[in-house]
């Protein structure tokens, strides 16, 4: 692997980095008040490796839920990776023995890095692709089980931290606000949820809103005229 | 324990299927729907607005602090990012802000 693809791959990294230390740590702390210690989160953050995800499975794991709630929550809250790979399927088209790794490693951090890679030469990008997943894989693995480790012996209450997430999807919901043109879906998403939470309740808001959110942007697209 | 490992297993086996399902449908030759596509472009921007709602669906409005914490919080992250963009610091000055505020003041 080539010296300046390395450093392009661990540059194009740090955001995430910074993030995943944070994020990670709080799950980690999370996950240890709930008294399950660094081998826990190091087996989630290594397996599940879906930020969001983790915290509600948290959630699962202090409760008695059964195994088909929790396939069916996973459902709910992961359903948008499937969207995030459908731009994700030709540019991992020639990555041979490498592809199932990066699919796996997918998430939206992830992803936002390497659907938009810096400039360099074709025949580089696979190299890159492997070392932005496999640089975040990490550092949410590290972070969490820092998160774990330090979460006993801090000095001050962690009441809270677990804000960390909300923070991050509004920070991302605010990115891109400001870089899109088009304010349509996020108001129609911001709509929808709201709507539903009202009428069906904080536990089963999700699926409607989903449903709403789709019909919205077939709706939206129609009155388009079909353009994209 | 063994329901804490098969919940991990679940939630494990479950992602990683929703990670492969576009690539085992669209990965062949055929090329990408254009409702697909379109769909893929536009739904991550209503999907964020959905996870913030979904953050924040157990707030109490009707009781104090009627969700003063997160709302303040929120916001705290929303300026940050506009100010600066750099999702570090948002995200880590909405954190504090609101582990101070459940802590010292609500």
């Amino acid at each position: 692997m080539k010296k300046e693809v390395i450093k392009k791959a661990f540059v194009a990294s740090v955001p995430v980095l910074s993030g995943y230390l944070v994020i990670g740590l709080s799950f980690g702390v999370v996950l240890q008040s709930r008294g399950y210690g660094a081998l826990w989160s190091a087996a989630m953050s290594a397996f599940i490796y879906a930020g969001s995800m983790q915290f509600v499975a948290v959630e699962l794991m202090s409760s008695a839920a059964s195994l088909i709630t929790v396939a069916l929550t996973t459902v709910m809250v992961n359903m948008r990776h499937v969207f995030y790979g459908l731009s994700m399927v030709d540019r991992y088209k020639n990555t041979g023995r490498a592809r199932p790794y990066l699919i796996f490693a997918l998430t939206d951090e992830t992803y936002s890095l390497v659907c938009n890679p810096p400039e360099m030469k074709a025949e580089d990008e696979k190299s890159f692709y492997i070392l932005v997943s496999a640089l975040d894989h990490i550092y949410w693995i590290v972070g969490s089980v820092l998160g774990s480790i330090i979460g006993s012996v801090l000095p001050f209450s962690t009441e809270g931290i677990d804000f960390a997430l909300t923070a991050l999807f509004v920070s991302v919901f605010v990115e891109q606000w400001l870089s899109a043109k088009d304010h349509v879906p996020a108001l129609m998403g911001l709509g929808a949820s709201v709507l539903c939470l009202l009428v069906f309740g904080a536990d089963n808001f999700l699926i409607p809103a989903m449903l709403l959110i789709l019909l919205g942007l077939t709706l939206y697209r129609k009155r388009e005229g079909a353009r994209v | 324990m063994n329901h804490a490992i098969l919940v991990i297993a679940v939630t494990s086996v479950v992602t990683a299927v929703l990670r492969f399902i576009p690539f085992l449908i669209f990965g062949g030759k055929r090329e990408t729907p254009a409702y697909i596509s379109y769909l893929g472009r536009l739904l991550p921007y209503a999907v964020m607005a959905m996870l913030v709602v979904y953050c924040l669906r157990n707030i109490g409005f009707a009781a104090a602090p009627f969700g003063a914490p997160e709302l303040i919080s929120c916001a705290v992250v929303a300026l940050l990012h506009v100010w600066k963009r750099s999702s570090i610091l948002s995200i880590l000055g909405g954190t504090v802000c609101y582990m101070l505020l459940v802590q010292l003041v609500f």
